[in-house]
């Protein structure tokens, strides 16, 4: 029943991060500085080499330089690319001019994260690092997290399964997401992608940190002029309870394709199991009645 | 050359005639990767949960004969549906993963308990019923089974809220009592179908009382969904939803007209019903597919929702949250 009371309080820490008593580390994660990436998709391959992850097909999509697309199963690192024709000048003197935005997108870390909320087999957990890793040992692909997170970053993945399997599986058939390189955080060392990146476009370092370099980041920004530049993800009163990795935009989410105002759905789930309850009660009773009540023929 | 572009991403329009800004037009959230088996569980697992109910209430009621057709039913319908859900996983051999561990905030955990132990007695209390053996536990088993019917057949209501599709999640006051009424239309349906009209009133009447409800319940969502909810009226969604309305409302219509006299009547009505709620579980199904699939439902919903509350997902210079 923790968890439901983890509900019912939006503002908490991330759940399950308390569990680890000592054992837990400082909470961790990402801010992605949008307006330095260069499109340089160097996260997307180190990401790519150092977890291992399978080829997701040679696809040209003809939306500028993005030929991977959207986060998925093989894609844990996504560089969106959008091209806009803007004003040269505030006043609107000398035309228009092509402004290119670049970003590197990630699994959120959600403080409160519907995935791990709704898996049903306890293989998404809360690591000691207060990210969020499926455990591949576990998962079943039930899919239940796919639609259930509200930036579309977990998918199945459907690829030939390993020789070892039974015959009746076909496809690798787990679900896969940015692990936040756990494997590399236990080792002491910083995710490949922000390692790789040349930028500083990626940063990575205790949340609390990124949080007043971020705002220290948007303030100058701000005085430059920079007028549609907005943090994203960084609050923790958000829907999410906050990302643990968050962003820099240079324009609304909506535009990197990404949803302007994410909630965790599951804080609904105190009211959802009630109005069940109430479902379940009427049907039980509605159908006793109607059998009890009137004849026989 | 670069004007030969449409340079914030293809533009999709919004309700109110705007251009909706999106990444390329594509979704921002996945689309399920639940396969036929899903939706055919929906109606499996419903069919046996409200079965359950109607043969418990009617060997209360003395009626023997109704009693042991929905007991057969439901049992059939618990068998079938493990099986449709294991078929669907990505690692079915891994099924049982879903049973270790207890988790209230997961919808599919939960349901995952609650089939075992209501498909687990009804199954029992069949077996028994058949061999004629062990009354006492044939009762308790039976017992549990109707107790744990209605959550069986309501909690897929919330198995499908519990998500990041607009259309679902919006829909989550009356997804539940959909599924309920629509899981009572079709026991009653299907025990009309295998029960002589001199037994069968009671499952008549719960068959047209719940494709009643399921279609007022059906529009009042409607209702609420607003735009969201057009994909009812729209491609596979829309053509389901209207083939479980059409069904539904004839069979049911056949069934209170026809059912007490002729038992022709019965079984086409009875079919027509089940026909139908499996269409509606189907139309719930592909309106959830094409609730995602398309950005502007979850932009126009949360955009909707800043303007009304604010938001804290972003933050603007200055510290306006905004």
């Amino acid at each position: 029943m923790n968890l439901l009371q983890d509900l019912l309080e939006p503002t908490a820490g991330p759940d399950g991060w308390d569990a680890y008593g000592e054992e837990q580390k400082e909470r961790v994660g990402f801010f992605t500085d949008t307006s330095v990436c260069i499109g340089c998709k160097a996260c997307e391959v180190a990401c790519k080499e150092w977890n291992l992850i399978p080829d997701d097909g040679h696809v040209w999509t003809g939306n500028s330089y993005d030929n991977t697309g959207e986060l998925s199963a093989n894609t844990w690192r996504h560089v969106a690319f959008i091209e806009q024709e803007k004003p040269l000048h505030a006043n609107g003197d000398g035309g228009t001019g092509l402004r290119w935005l670049m970003e590197s997108d990630v699994c959120k870390h959600c403080t409160h994260a519907a995935c791990l909320d709704v898996c049903p087999t306890g293989s998404l957990f809360r690591t000691e690092f207060g990210t969020v890793v499926v455990q591949q040992d576990i998962c079943n692909g039930c899919g239940y997290c796919v639609p259930a997170c509200p930036f579309g970053v977990l998918d199945k993945r459907h690829l030939a399964p390993a020789p070892d399997l039974p015959a009746f599986a076909k496809e690798d058939g787990r679900v896969w997401k940015c692990t936040l390189c756990y494997d590399r955080l236990k080792g002491g060392h910083e995710p490949a992608c922000a390692k790789a990146c040349p930028t500083k476009s990626i940063q990575f370092g205790p949340l609390e940190e990124l949080r007043e370099r971020a705002d220290a980041r948007l303030a100058k920004l701000g005085a430059e002029g920079w007028n549609g530049a907005q943090l994203y993800g960084r609050d923790p009163d958000d829907g999410v309870g906050g990302f643990g990795a968050f962003f820099l935009l240079l324009d609304d989410p909506e535009v990197y394709g990404l949803p302007p105002d994410p909630v965790v759905t599951t804080r609904d789930l105190p009211q959802m199991w009630t109005n069940m309850l109430a479902a379940a009660g009427a049907l039980l009773a509605g159908v006793t009645a109607l059998t009890l009540i009137g004849g026989r023929r | 050359m670069i004007g030969a572009f449409h340079l914030d991403g293809k533009p999709s329009v919004t309700a109110e005639g705007t251009e909706m800004r999106s990444y390329y037009g594509r979704p921002i959230i996945k689309e399920p990767v639940w396969t036929w088996e899903i939706p055919t569980y929906l109606f499996t697992g419903g069919l046996a949960g409200a079965s359950a109910v109607l043969s418990s209430a009617a060997k209360v009621a003395g009626n023997e004969k109704l009693a042991r057709t929905a007991l057969y039913l439901g049992a059939a319908a618990d068998v079938v549906s493990p099986a449709l859900l294991i078929s669907d996983l990505g690692r079915p051999e891994r099924f049982h993963h879903m049973l270790r561990v207890v988790k209230v905030t997961s919808p599919m955990n939960v349901g995952s308990w609650v089939l075992f132990v209501s498909g687990g007695a009804s199954t029992t209390a069949a077996a028994l019923q058949l061999l004629g053996r062990l009354k006492p536990l044939r009762a308790v088993a039976s017992l549990v089974a109707a107790v744990a019917g209605p959550v069986l057949a309501t909690y897929t209501g919330v198995l499908f809220a519990d998500t990041a599709v607009p259309v679902w999640h919006e829909g989550r006051h009356e997804l539940p009592w959909i599924f309920g009424a629509s899981a009572a239309a079709s026991a009653g349906a299907a025990a009309c179908m295998f029960v002589s009209p001199r037994d069968a009133g009671p499952a008549r009447r719960v068959a047209v009382a719940g494709v009643l409800a399921e279609g007022a319940l059906m529009q009042a969502m409607e209702l609420r969904l607003g735009t969201v909810g057009e994909v009812y009226h729209e491609g596979a969604a829309g053509r389901f939803s209207l083939a479980a309305k059409g069904m539904a409302t004839a069979g049911a219509a056949l069934l209170a007209r026809r059912g007490r006299k002729s038992r022709t009547a019965a079984i086409a009505g009875g079919a027509l019903v089940c026909a139908g709620e499996l269409c509606l579980r189907w139309a719930v199904f592909k309106a959830g597919f094409q609730s995602a699939r398309d950005p502007k439902y979850v932009v126009e919903t949360q955009r909707r929702r800043v303007e009304q509350h604010g938001t804290n997902a972003t933050t603007k210079p200055g510290g306006e949250t905004r």
